[in-house]
């Protein structure tokens, strides 16, 4: 561990909290466009924080330190995440304090506490939020987890720096099970971000929640941490596809001149996968609650496909 | 007219083709059943005070029939008036009763559901404040608000209690949905929290004063209920609006249609997610209502309708404006039917969620466009046609399966049909006034218009010195919301609010 690395570390955590919610602008302003409007611009969601941060939080009477504690531990695990993906460098000293099943640990951690927080204080829209988000959890987990391992298997190695090393090194070609894998990966990224079809980010209809019943009852610091560990994630999980299945460009090592051209094609690539994303959302409907194990477990059978088809070519 | 051969039926005149009845309450659930075996649905129940007449109180009930309205006026005693229950016979009425007793203290006895409805803490049990002896604007202490909802016992039920206060801004209501995991047991409504003593606020007012009242009860449906309440003042004043007047009224009313129509489907869209359809639709709704701010003073024709006519003339252009705006309606609507229709996630969404079957729609009364997407095929303008309908036909439009996405077709199906009316009345063009002055009569009359949602009804009783003595607006709604529990029942939770913005009822009009 070296200076240069710990540099490189602490930029990187810096960038991703700070760049973290002008993706989700970004991600609004062009499904504003893609229905006609003009939209908030892509700086809104900054002010959303600063809003909720100067306001004055409520509690109810019952909530206990758990309710307290779940933003922090939230934005906490998210950054760690963050962390540990390669947004700009390779080199990261954390990335080996934690390989990609750690990765989905810290994932499953803040859903835990999220989950029990949103039952702690005994509303019913915060006791089916919690219901639906284990549902989709239990199911999203595996396939990520999948996912993962087709990308391991490539390399031979589960930390995520090795694998985005490798990968970037082989020549430009589409490997099958790595297609496979990215379209089993695109669909664990909609369900675990509370994206549509799955959920909806936007609706003020409280028994069609998912993600939103969970947050019902937090205001002001709190619903701004929780509000930006959501951005934070919404940026670790386009930063692990681009790491995975587009990794060109990337600063390897510690190397410091091939930073401006890292951040230039980091910041291209985000914005080329948010208005994606904002595509994706303005042509789907939000299907049924009971249609989210299908969808979740075809992206788990994606990724089996992938590994399968790995082994195949491999031999 | 046939429905009790044994009645003393008087006429009503006026627009709407009406005759009344005085009957003994021991009669009236015989009437009732023997007009419901003839195909008579229920339109309204409701109640009056004729205590300072020395008259005792009444309880009115208003039944279409295949002839046309038929107003029974049942005279009940001074003291513990009551009545025999009929919600046996139209279910319907169940609510209206527990409502008239909550503001009158009439009493239906044999009622199978005695809880309270339209009161809830606002004023004490034992006082009825539609009573001639109740001041307006009386304050009492807020009482304790208990409430015995239906418990639903089991293995893993329970209970979700939604609203009133919503998480958007939409009218205040209170749903108990009783739940295993997602499917929804039973849901429970609770309404009334929208009670604002319209009746009683508009008892002693000037006609004229009163339709701005009216006009005010659901302020989606401001068209109907002008037109109907202008009926019901015309009929007392034995008065026929000019017909320029009822040329323009049906042009308004159609207007109104199609822009309740359009707000809801892009509402539908919203509640699926596709936020695409949303703001287009809404941006036609935003074309329909500037240009009903140009042509006639108010984006949703408040006060247009007046008794004795309209209150403005259209401008000159405004059959140029209105061939413009139903064209490009036309067109856009056609394009988004479309994008709905073959978008297979919609599709999925709106398909077989919040079915009311026919049969069922049939039993509890459902109206309207929701009755017509259930099979039922009644629509005022089509069965008992008022001017200017009488002059052209009216293509109803039906759909048998009874799901949101049959009172989605529905919908589209009468926002093209209301827009090629707006240009069959553009083509008969009335010359003449708008607007005739009403000369001073007392008496009783009564209006129904098809509006939007279902038929709006509004009775009026005008004393000797022309003011009011009792005035009831009836929204469909009143019909409607019974059957939103039965649509909901075995439907996941989440599919609650686009069942619900299928029908989309009236809360206001509803609470009164």
């Amino acid at each position: 561990m070296d200076a240069a690395g710990i540099a490189f570390q602490i930029l990187q955590s810096v960038f991703v909290v700070l760049a973290a919610p002008a993706l989700l602008g970004w991600v609004n302003q062009c499904r504003a466009w893609l229905q006609n409007r003009k939209g908030p611009g892509i700086l809104r969601p900054y002010f959303l924080l600063w809003r909720l941060f100067h306001k004055e939080a409520v509690v109810a009477h019952n909530a206990s330190a758990l309710f307290r504690a779940t933003p922090y531990v939230l934005f906490g695990c998210m950054w760690l995440a963050a962390g540990i993906v390669p947004v700009l460098a390779t080199d990261l000293p954390f990335a080996f304090a934690a390989d990609i099943i750690a990765l989905v640990g810290i994932f499953a951690l803040a859903r835990v506490f999220i989950s029990l927080a949103a039952m702690d204080i005994g509303t019913a829209f915060g006791g089916i939020g919690a219901r639906r988000e284990m549902l989709i959890g239990f199911l999203a987990e595996p396939a990520m987890l999948m996912t993962l391992f087709t990308a391991a298997f490539l390399s031979g190695s589960t930390a995520l720096t090795t694998i985005v090393e490798t990968l970037a090194h082989r020549e430009f070609a589409i490997h099958p099970g790595l297609a496979c894998a990215a379209v089993a990966f695109l669909m664990v990224l909609l369900a675990e971000n509370a994206r549509i079809p799955v959920d909806n980010p936007t609706t003020h209809l409280e028994l069609t929640m998912i993600h939103e019943a969970l947050i019902l009852e937090y205001s002001a610091r709190h619903l701004a941490l929780v509000e930006w560990a959501a951005a934070i994630k919404l940026f670790a999980y386009m930063t692990i596809g681009i790491a995975l299945f587009v990794p060109w460009g990337i600063a390897e090592g510690s190397d410091w001149l091939g930073l401006p051209l890292a951040v230039a094609a980091a910041a291209a690539k985000l914005a080329l996968a948010g208005a994606g994303l904002a595509v994706l959302e303005t042509v789907s409907a939000k299907f049924r609650v009971f249609r989210a194990p299908e969808f979740l477990s075809t992206a788990f059978l994606l990724a089996v496909l992938g590994m399968l088809v790995h082994f195949l070519t491999d031999v | 007219m046939h429905t009790a051969p044994n009645l003393q039926l008087q006429s009503i005149p006026g627009a709407v083709q009406a005759a009344q009845a005085e009957i003994a309450p021991e009669q009236l659930h015989e009437v009732c059943a023997q007009a419901q075996a003839q195909g008579a649905r229920l339109l309204a129940l409701w109640g009056c005070d004729d205590t300072d007449q020395g008259r005792g109180f009444a309880l009115r009930v208003a039944l279409l029939t295949g002839t046309g309205l038929l107003c029974l006026r049942v005279a009940l005693g001074p003291d513990h008036p009551h009545y025999p229950s009929i919600a046996d016979v139209f279910p319907a009425a169940g609510r209206m009763q527990r409502a008239t007793y909550d503001l009158l203290g009439v009493h239906a006895q044999g009622s199978s559901d005695s809880r309270k409805w339209l009161r809830h803490g606002a004023w004490p049990g034992g006082v009825f404040p539609l009573r001639k002896g109740q001041a307006l604007g009386a304050a009492f202490e807020p009482g304790a608000d208990h409430y015995p909802f239906v418990r639903v016992e089991g293995e893993g039920v329970h209970e979700i209690p939604v609203g009133p206060v919503h998480a958007g801004t939409i009218e205040p209501g209170h749903f108990r949905f009783s739940i295993v995991g997602e499917s929804v047991l039973r849901l429970e409504e609770r309404l009334g929290y929208k009670h604002k003593g319209i009746e009683k606020l508009a008892e002693g007012m000037a006609i004229e004063q009163a339709a701005r009242l009216v006009g005010r009860v659901s302020g989606d449906s401001t068209v109907a209920y002008a037109w109907a309440y202008a009926q019901a003042a015309e009929s007392i004043a034995r008065l026929q609006a000019p017909p320029r007047a009822v040329w323009l009224r049906a042009i308004a009313l159609e207007l109104e249609r199609i822009h309740n129509h359009l707000g809801d489907l892009g509402y539908l869209g919203n509640d699926v997610a596709l936020s695409f359809g949303f703001f287009q639709f809404w941006r036609l709704k935003e074309l329909a209502l500037r240009v009903n701010a140009q042509l006639f003073g108010h984006r949703y024709l408040m006060d247009l309708i007046v008794p004795g006519g309209v209150a403005l003339d259209m401008p000159p252009e405004g059959p140029q404006r209105l061939f413009e705006l139903c064209g490009l309606l036309e067109s856009e609507v056609r394009t988004l039917r479309a994008i709905y229709d073959e978008h297979a996630g919609v599709q999925d969404r709106f398909m077989g969620a919040g079915r009311v079957a026919p049969e069922l729609a049939q039993s509890m009364g459902l109206t309207g466009f929701a009755g017509r997407a259930s099979g039922l095929a009644a629509d005022l303008r089509v069965d008992h046609p008022c001017a200017p309908y009488d002059r052209f036909e009216v293509r109803m439009a039906t759909h048998g399966e009874g799901d949101v996405a049959a009172r989605v077709s529905v919908r589209f199906d009468e926002v093209l049909e209301s827009l090629r009316l707006i240009r069959v009345l553009l083509g008969q063009a009335q010359a003449g006034p708008v607007r005739q002055p009403l000369d001073d009569a007392g008496g009783f009359g009564v209006g129904l218009i098809e509006g939007w949602r279902g038929e709006v009804l509004v009775a009026v009783e005008v004393d000797a010195h022309t003011r009011i003595r009792r005035l009831h607006p009836h929204d469909p709604s009143w019909q409607n919301w019974p059957l939103l529990e039965r649509a909901v029942m075995d439907n996941i939770v989440p599919d609650f609010p686009l069942i619900n913005k299928s029908f989309n009822l009236s809360y206001s009009g509803h609470d009164l």
